[in-house]
């Protein structure tokens, strides 16, 4: 394989990646409502919850991702993004009932109740998920002139994941499958994009004439 | 590097908008609303209306198909209930004829609770309700009226009776009427939220619940009461689309027993629009639905998928 052939094969694993992510977020996020409804309810303010604390965890994600990629980006660490959110995600499908009861037997009051549990369930695994915005645009950016247009793309691709991920979750997934199966399809997916950039990542580039090799 | 900051957070808003926007756009078509609309009560969840037609006053959650009326009460004979499922509810009396500690799950225009409140004036009653809206047309448009012993809280059902769970409080009356057949609440037909109730049910007491007889959901719900209860009584009318569970935690009263617990609220009842003797009869154990539907669990629960 070239250098170039596997550049640009990196670039649509990295774009297919972002699109995932965008989809597991937003399938994440509706199965929030489910999870936390048997403790605190369906009330206007359970959703509330789930939202703010989603938005917090990408916008945090988000500026500690851009942070990091300024400093050496390697694909090395954008592939962890992914296995350290699909690790988090665990406690999810482990934990969330022991965790949901300690909130409910402390706290009386669901408003607050349903925000400790979004926080305790969803804020590290989607500060991860976050991150990996601007730190795959960072490593799709070669120029300057052309960093607006990646930027564009980037956000399409993962906002179009979003939407995706939002209709099927509430369309189908819910119909066929329970939200633990779901959950691990989540993780499922999530590794996968992590191994899948690794694999890429590690592919021998063969030596064409008149270019030298160098690791990216 | 400026740049894409700022379109890194003008893009936060669409990925989260798109689970409000939809509910933004129904509320805006309930704005059409016919004339005889005597109030208008916004609420977080959706808006109220109260109409009156022909001395008929309804409560309306969906105005735009005029058919969803929650609650209506004739204002010439304010004591009648005007539904058949209401009317239906009672027939949990005829498994429990002196509840002492009544709880409902779902207000509506208060017609239950102030029925049952007149006819047990020493019963403690206690009404959730998820929307501080209703409650506030209940009592205005409604004669609902709170009292020593009607207390409403303003709560969702699963919250309240999970923590009534744990302090171990009982009821021996409890009705569950939270559907409003526009959007169901999924956690509220789940086999663990069944559990909950059956865990504050004293072990007399009856369980009513007001639900659906039609569409796919039928067969998983019933399913999934009698894997929490067992046998139940399924109580159906003729030109109703509702249908009324009866459940108990021991083994259901005979015929027999309905029948002679039906002769004495027979004349008490007959003022409310209840004719009571004829419920006995109609109420069957018997499943008529397919019995190899899958249970609704928390993890399972699409039931607005499955009420289409």
């Amino acid at each position: 394989m070239t250098v170039t052939s596997k550049n640009s094969l990196m670039q649509n694993v990295i774009v297919c990646a972002a699109f995932l992510n965008g989809f597991v977020i937003m399938t994440i996020e509706l199965l929030g409502g489910r999870v936390l409804s048997p403790y605190f309810g369906t009330s206007v303010y359970v959703w509330g919850s789930i939202i703010t604390i989603f938005m917090l965890s990408l916008s945090l994600g988000y500026l500690w991702g851009g942070r990091l990629s300024s400093r050496k980006p390697s694909h090395g660490v954008f592939a962890a993004f992914f296995g350290l959110s699909a690790l988090l995600s665990l406690p999810i499908i482990f934990f969330a009932e022991w965790t949901m009861t300690q909130v409910f037997l402390t706290v009386e009051d669901p408003r607050y109740g349903s925000l400790i549990a979004a926080t305790l369930l969803y804020f590290l695994p989607i500060c991860f998920m976050g991150m990996v915005s601007p730190y795959s645009i960072r490593l799709l950016v070669s120029s300057e002139e052309h960093s607006g247009r990646m930027a564009g793309l980037l956000y399409f691709v993962s906002t179009l994941g979003s939407a995706l991920g939002t209709l099927m979750t509430s369309f189908y997934f819910v119909l066929w499958f329970e939200i633990d199966t779901i959950m691990w399809g989540a993780v499922a997916v999530l590794v996968l994009s992590g191994v899948a950039i690794l694999i890429v990542h590690k592919l021998p580039v063969r030596e064409a004439a008149g270019v030298h090799r160098y690791e990216n | 590097m400026k740049t894409k900051q700022t379109l890194h957070r003008s893009i936060n808003p669409w990925r989260q908008g798109l689970l409000f926007s939809l509910l933004t756009l129904a509320s805006l078509f309930t704005g059409l609303v016919t004339a005889e609309t005597l109030h208008e009560e916004r609420s977080v969840y959706r808006n109220i209306f109260v109409t009156e037609v022909d001395g008929r006053r309804c409560l309306l959650f969906n105005a735009v198909r005029g058919e969803r009326n929650q609650t209506c009460m004739d204002m010439r004979n304010p004591k009648e209930f005007v539904f058949h499922y209401a009317r239906m509810t009672m027939a949990g009396l005829l498994v429990n004829p002196d509840p002492k500690n009544i709880l409902i799950a779902g207000l509506g225009g208060g017609t239950l609770p102030s029925a049952l409140h007149e006819l047990y004036p020493d019963a403690k009653i206690e009404v959730l309700e998820i929307d501080q809206a209703v409650v506030n047309v209940a009592k205005n448009f409604f004669n609902f009226q709170e009292s020593e012993s009607v207390e409403t809280h303003v709560v969702d059902a699963r919250v309240f009776i999970k923590r009534a769970g744990l302090t171990g409080r009982k009821f021996d009356f409890i009705v569950l009427d939270a559907f409003t057949g526009e959007y169901i609440p999924e956690h509220m037909l789940t086999q663990e939220f069944l559990e909950e109730v059956k865990q504050i049910l004293t072990p007399d007491g009856v369980l009513v619940s007001n639900t659906f007889s039609t569409s796919e959901l039928y067969a998983h719900e019933s399913e999934t009461y009698r894997a929490v209860f067992g046998d139940f009584f399924n109580l159906k009318m003729s030109g109703s689309g509702n249908r009324v569970i009866i459940a108990q935690q021991k083994e259901l009263p005979s015929q027999g027993t309905l029948k002679a617990n039906a002769q004495p609220l027979h004349e008490t009842l007959k003022p409310y629009g209840v004719e009571i003797l004829e419920f006995p009869n109609r109420m069957g154990t018997r499943p008529d639905w397919d019995q190899t539907k899958r249970v609704l669990t928390d993890q399972f629960s699409p039931a607005n998928l499955l009420g289409r």
